[in-house]
């Protein structure tokens, strides 16, 4: 069973996944950041692998993205890094980036890599469904990565379906549509929640985009089996001092 | 690869959007919806014959069209071969973008969109969809890197006058690749109102096709003009420069099937396409993806993407349309380029032998004429996709006169 698996079935509600950028504060802070945030009560670490044009996210996290390809960030280093984390990081790790780095590294050997490492999962916001399943999906399954799609308020029944059916480890639910890092209005994603728990999916669902205290946390977990914060602790690490310190207060602000 | 269609229509990717190996649209799932609606729609819309009737009508009325089939007589009789300009220059706000912002203002009412947003690199898109924003009465967000904004003031003041809101983008390196992230963005945060105006024939299926239709216009009026004045509808080359490559691809269009017709695209080369300051994209690039589909891309080993370099900002762009890609690697279209010098010296040299002053862009496509060993018999049709007055300022620091 695959650690991702093997988490929700000990703990289905309240989940906590905290994204860092790889490289960054610094290009070799990244393992001190993930050790961090599991000492701290993450429970999933997600690891944001830079790109010069992301897409899908906010300022904050692409000027993170920016520091850490300043810092010399690449993918060759960011495996090397994580060579020896399975000594020290227990919990499930998910590499989350761009279709254009990877390609450049080599899809295949990037899976190889992924596995060899002990990664668990991958989100791709740029891989589409229709390549996944021509061309891409074979060799994530074969390297038993778990592949994480994301769905939105405007995604339909049907494409939902098929999403969570290609899906597994859990599926990313976007909280609107909108970039990472931006204020939402809870109500409205309550009520989405709400919907999207009544269609029991196959997949446990996450909630991410706009999770930034104790207080969103809390909103979407009424119905989430937890949630993703990415902006709210980028932004808590480039105001302080000291990786484990903030990493410490800042966990215990929204778990406390 | 399973994504090829193996019936190569050039003027038709498939149901994907793929064009050979490129194409696609490699979207967040946030923009799904939105893409998904153009994808199932656009099609439809450009082939009801009221919207084909609205469309030409602005085309005639408001830009001006059909432009020109110019026969250039100094200088087809220099370069030892028959020369006509197509004449984009003359099309209202100055270049070949308001063909297609005409066709996609005309298509975003269609889809009951009240609001647009559009990138810019010199501006000369963002001034085409500010133009038709005031036409139609409809808001308009443009996106414009802050680098460009201090290097294009007069296209940024014509937006404004416009009425249109100009938004400087100010991540990663502040230029057009980032003007697009932020127009992508952007259209991420409000999707249901607003329609986004790609200006080339980038971005995620169905753009590139949708742009090379709205832009076909051209292709299609030098069929016509070349028959009236030669007998013939097909010239031997047609000429065009390639940044995204919108112009080219309605030059190209409807001569893409005709196997005779030889199809030049001209790069910019910068400094040179060694030189490390270039934007010849075929030349220097891979396969990859940006902006929403997979093409050639000028990218680090590691797939970052890199900043390009030509004086003309209209090809400053690390990126080509998945069509050219495919034209490129297929063979079908022949890829040249042109220095920032070369570009300069021709600008100077057509102004003074045809009385056309040509936008920086367009004088790439000259500067190759000479290297092409054309014969007295060849019939050449150079897209001359723009004027020259938005270059004034690099021409008065850049030229002797």
């Amino acid at each position: 069973m695959s650690r991702l698996s093997s988490l929700f079935n000990k703990k289905n509600a309240r989940v906590l996944n905290v994204y860092c950028t790889a490289g960054f504060p610094k290009l070799n802070s990244t393992l001190e950041v993930m050790e961090s945030l599991q000492a701290n009560g993450a429970d999933i670490i997600e690891v944001g692998m830079p790109y010069s044009d992301p897409l899908a996210d906010g300022e904050v996290i692409q000027s993170s993205s920016l520091v850490a390809l300043e810092n010399g960030m690449t993918l060759e280093i960011l495996f090397e890094q994580l060579a020896e984390m399975r000594k020290t990081i227990h919990v499930p790790v998910i590499l989350m980036g761009y279709m254009n780095p990877i390609l450049q590294y080599g899809f295949e050997r990037f899976c190889a890599a992924a596995k060899a490492v002990g990664v668990d999962g991958l989100i791709l916001p740029d891989l589409p469904l229709y390549e996944f399943e021509h061309i891409y999906g074979t060799t994530i399954k074969a390297n038993e990565l778990d592949f994480i799609f994301l769905v939105t308020p405007e995604t339909s029944e049907e494409r939902l379906r098929k999403l969570d059916a290609l899906s597994s480890g859990f599926i990313y639910a976007v909280s609107s549509s909108a970039t990472t890092g931006k204020d939402k209005d809870f109500s409205k994603v309550a009520l989405y929640l709400k919907r999207l728990k009544a269609f029991n999916l196959k997949n446990p669902f996450l909630v991410g985009f706009g999770i930034k205290d104790k207080e969103s946390f809390d909103a979407v977990n009424e119905y989430a089996n937890g949630a993703i914060i990415g902006s709210a602790y980028i932004k808590a690490l480039n105001a302080g001092e000291g990786i484990n310190a903030i990493t410490k207060t800042f966990l215990a602000s929204i778990l406390k | 690869m399973q994504l090829f269609n193996p019936t190569v229509n050039y003027q038709q990717p498939n149901e994907e959007g793929y064009y050979g190996e490129y194409g696609g649209a490699y979207i967040p799932e946030m923009l799904y919806g939105n893409v998904e609606e153009l994808k199932s729609r656009y099609l439809e819309i450009m082939n009801d014959p009221t919207f084909q009737a609205a469309f030409h009508a602005l085309l005639k009325d408001y830009v001006g069209r059909p432009t020109p089939l110019f026969l250039a007589e100094r200088l087809s009789k220099e370069i030892g071969a028959t020369i006509y300009l197509k004449r984009e220059d003359l099309c209202h706000t100055g270049a070949h973008k308001i063909n297609n912002t005409i066709g996609q203002i005309l298509l975003a009412q269609r889809l009951g969109k009240t609001k647009i947003i559009a990138e810019t690199g010199a501006g000369q898109h963002g001034v085409a969809t500010a133009t038709v924003c005031a036409l139609k009465g409809l808001e308009c967000v443009v996106y414009m890197g802050e680098k460009d904004i201090e290097r294009q003031a007069p296209n940024v003041a014509r937006m404004k006058l416009l009425g249109a809101k100009v938004v400087p983008a100010t991540s990663g390196s502040k230029t057009l690749k980032d003007a697009t992230n932020e127009a992508i963005r952007a259209w991420i945060n409000e999707p249901d109102t607003t329609h986004y105006i790609i200006g080339s024939v980038v971005g995620p299926h169905p753009y590139p096709d949708m742009v090379a239709k709205f832009q076909s216009v051209i292709s299609e009026e030098t069929r016509k003009q070349l028959k009236e004045k030669t007998g013939s509808e097909l010239p031997t080359h047609v000429v065009a420069c390639v940044g995204g490559g919108s112009n080219a691809a309605g030059a190209f269009y409807h001569f893409l099937n005709e196997p005779t017709v030889e199809i030049v695209a001209v790069e910019a080369a910068g400094h040179g396409v060694h030189s490390g300051m270039s934007a010849a994209t075929t030349q220097l690039g891979t396969t990859g993806i940006l902006h929403g589909s997979k093409s050639i891309l000028m990218q680090t080993k590691d797939g970052q993407v890199v900043e390009p370099h030509s004086i003309s900002a209209g090809l400053d762009y690390p990126g080509i349309g998945p069509l050219h890609a495919y034209l490129f690697k297929s063979g079908r279209g022949t890829f040249m380029s042109a220095t920032d010098e070369e570009a300069l010296e021709w600008a100077s040299h057509l102004s003074k032998i045809e009385g056309i002053i040509p936008a920086l862009e367009t004088a790439h496509a000259f500067a190759v004429l000479p290297k092409m060993n054309l014969k007295p018999t060849d019939v050449v049709v150079v897209c001359l996709s723009g004027r020259g007055d938005k270059d004034l300022a690099t021409y008065m620091s850049n030229i002797k006169m």
